[in-house]
């Protein structure tokens, strides 16, 4: 029993020691507290994402010895994206660091809805880099939070652009019939009106059909859609959904080429765990996957070479690992911007806040950062809290995604009408008089 | 009325995947009287020994399957020594909580196993022979959409009840776990070897953890989400009832058509995605009319 007993308390310390490395705070550091999951049954889609993230992070320190010398220090909680351990990581981060956590990325619009409020209380930044809550575009309304880079309504937009133009152009649209296939959650619901406002506009059937978390139970949605007989499917999947949605139209006989999914729903990890169902299905994305960019090789050589990351070898390069990098880079480079108009020196919330709101990230500073044709320019204003809007198609050919369009964007003149609409019907709600704020 | 026809067909399909898991649980609540929380991540570990074996080591089938066997009735044998024996003669509720902390371990120990085995946490593609696709005949014939893995999963589910049926019908083993069931203090002072019993039960359930595994996996790959299918079998459990196998299986047929029924005809009138709650209010209904489900034994305690 004795050694039975020693036994069970080895494994736990084992186990302890394999989890998720943290970087702890130190006095003078640039602290970035990081609300991740890695495990739970979205944690494949997590770790990757925050495996670059950090990865990145490594790679200012070990590389440049942090932003003008302020070395990064960072803190990983588990959120399993689950919104109540979201806002409870949120809370112990908040409170590790004099400066605050920089800038908070929950990868979860659930948990970034949660946190509207308490970020904007605690003047804490919040990115959400390509989700979370769409009118949240309008700085004037939301100054404290930054879907940078595309929204839901740019995605949602730019596919029905895709569909428009493989049908040969939008009039050939009217009549036609097109499934939203959705998470069941805020994430998944946040399309609605920009698809709905699309569909009388080019006047095509939508309907919309939800799919319970986690998702990997489609039977009954995808008898509707094989009495709908939708001329495509959209795919608004989350982890399992997504493979599952793949693997479900196979058994149906959907094709799936006649299926697009939006970022979130175009990775490896979901088309690899469909096997051969997911060949020809088509993906939005906010970035290319690959590991012929300058920065992946750097982080190769000063990162991963040298043993200062566990992140796996397979993963590298990946679309969402690709993704945690520019979002830690845009992060990063908001603490630069902020350093350079209030002195170099670790940014408080407030000052990060300014930072963001002042980012100039052109073609040629893309370069210089190595990220040159893995995602577009961003510049942010007080007014446009997100960017460019563009978002590049791609194809999964049975092993690896390969890009099937330019970097292109939906219907914007659409999407900010609808942001600012929104946006303002929020403000007259909780009695918010829009304006930008002052650089602190 | 074809559609009606294919919803019905699909759901009763979909009810044996979740009876798979159901069985797992209704072996354990036979021999212990307790719910086995860790079912789900039972059904995790089965699949992913047998991905790790098959696709790391490159396995044959066979080999891959009577080694993640293996596996499984020696977490059956560890359960039963390192969890459940110190527990013997104590209250249901204490064994209840073990398996909540049984189920956390298992979950840690899978993923560690994953990292170990494949560097990543992707969801693994399993391949078992069959393509999960439309019968061309059906379709061309009658216009009714059935998968021919559907049926491969409904005529395994079928040879499984068999063969539990018989095990436990037929055999000292059987009666000796009703026994055990109903009272460790009495079933020990009649001579059954309790420990040896809840081992092979254990073993057992390993079993149909690993059928289920990788009948689950092979649908939607082996991930975490797996051990999120024991919710599925719940609702089914509470129908069927816990101790009965063949209420496992009567059990998830009805709530497999049910709520497919109810997602597709019920479900445009609410905003649709209610399957994932409507077999839980059935379940709840049905516990007013008949507590101890379909097939349970009915318990006339002396006052």
């Amino acid at each position: 029993m004795k050694n039975t007993r020693l036994t069970i308390i080895g494994l736990l310390l084992a186990a302890a020691l394999l989890a998720p490395a943290t970087h702890a705070q130190q006095a003078g550091t640039q602290f970035i507290g990081i609300t991740g999951y890695r495990v739970g049954p979205y944690g494949a889609n997590g770790a990757a994402f925050f495996s670059g993230f950090i990865d990145y992070l490594h790679l200012v320190n070990e590389r440049d010895g942090g932003v003008n010398g302020v070395k990064l220090s960072w803190e990983e909680c588990e959120t399993e994206y689950n919104n109540t351990k979201g806002v409870e990581c949120y809370e112990r981060l908040k409170t590790r660091s004099a400066t605050g956590p920089t800038a908070i990325h929950p990868m979860s619009t659930g948990i970034t809805y949660a946190l509207i409020d308490k970020t904007a209380a605690d003047r804490i930044p919040l990115i959400s880099f390509g989700y979370g809550r769409t009118d949240s575009v309008d700085g004037r309304v939301f100054p404290w939070l930054f879907p940078l880079v595309s929204n839901y309504w740019d995605a949602a937009t730019a596919i029905v652009k895709f569909i428009a133009d493989r049908e040969g152009g939008e009039a050939r649209l009217a009549r036609k019939k097109i499934v939203l296939l959705y998470h069941d959650s805020a994430y998944g619901k946040e399309p609605h009106p920009v698809l709905e406002a699309e569909a009388k506009k080019l006047r095509f059937e939508l309907k919309m059909i939800p799919v319970p978390h986690p998702g990997n139970e489609q039977q009954a949605q995808w008898l509707q859609i094989r009495q709908f007989r939708p001329d495509w499917v959209i795919v608004w999947g989350w982890g399992v959904m997504t493979a599952t949605s793949l693997s479900t139209a196979q058994k149906m006989g959907f094709p799936r080429d006649r299926m697009v999914g939006n970022w979130w729903a175009g990775s490896e990890i979901d088309t690899e765990a469909a096997g051969g169902a997911a060949a020809g299905y088509y993906a939005a994305s906010l970035n290319l996957a690959g590991r012929d960019f300058p920065v992946v090789r750097d982080v190769q050589k000063h990162v991963l070479d040298k043993g200062k990351s566990q992140t796996p070898a397979k993963t590298v390069g990946s679309v969402l690992w690709n993704r945690g990098l520019a979002a830690a880079m845009m992060t990063v480079e908001a603490v630069r911007t902020a350093q350079a108009k209030l002195g170099k020196k670790p940014m408080t919330g407030a000052q990060v806040r300014w930072g963001i709101e002042n980012l100039d990230i052109d073609a040629k500073r893309l370069n210089q950062l190595g990220f040159g044709g893995m995602v577009p320019p961003l510049e942010v204003s007080c007014t446009d809290h997100g960017g460019s809007g563009l978002v590049r198609f791609q194809q999964w050919d049975g092993r690896q995604w390969k890009a099937a369009s330019e970097w292109v964007s939906g219907d914007r003149a659409l999407v900010r009408r609808m942001v600012e609409d929104s946006a303002a019907k929020y403000a007259a709600e909780k009695g918010i008089r829009p304006g930008c704020l002052a650089a602190p | 009325m074809t559609f009606f026809l294919e919803v019905l067909i699909g759901g009763l399909l979909s009810g044996v995947m979740y009876s798979l898991v159901a069985l797992g649980f209704v072996l354990i609540y036979k021999a212990s009287g307790v719910f086995n929380f860790a079912q789900g991540a039972m059904v995790f570990i089965a699949a992913l020994a047998y991905v790790t074996l098959a696709e790391r080591f490159g396995l044959p089938f066979w080999a891959a399957f009577a080694l993640a066997l293996a596996v499984m009735v020696l977490i059956g044998i560890l359960t039963e020594r390192i969890v459940l024996r110190p527990l013997v003669n104590q209250p249901q509720i204490s064994l209840f909580m073990a398996t909540i902390g049984l189920a956390f371990f298992l979950e840690g120990i899978a993923q560690m196993v994953q990292l170990w085995a494949f560097n990543d946490l992707s969801p693994r593609p399993l391949t078992l022979g069959i393509q999960d696709q439309p019968i061309e005949w059906l379709m061309n014939e009658f216009d009714i959409l059935v998968s021919s893995f559907d049926l491969l999963a409904a005529a395994v589910a079928g040879v499984l009840v068999a063969a539990l049926a018989v095990f436990f019908n037929r055999t000292r083993i059987g009666r000796a776990l009703r026994a055990v069931a109903d009272d460790h203090q009495a079933a020990l002072s009649v001579g059954i070897p309790l420990k040896t019993i809840w081992g092979i039960v254990w073993s057992v359930a390993g079993f149909v953890a690993l059928v289920a595994g990788l009948l689950w996996g092979a649908r939607s790959g082996v991930q975490f989400a797996l051990t999120l299918v024991a919710l599925k079998a719940l609702p089914v459990l509470i129908l069927g009832g816990f101790e009965s196998i063949a209420g496992a299986i009567v059990g998830g047929l009805i709530i497999g058509a049910a709520e497919k029924l109810a997602e597709v005809y019920l479900g445009p009138f609410v905003g649709g995605g209610i399957e994932g709650w409507f077999a839980y209010v059935l379940a709840l209904l049905f516990l007013l009319v008949r507590p101890e489900g379909l097939f349970g034994e009915r318990h006339i305690d002396r006052v």
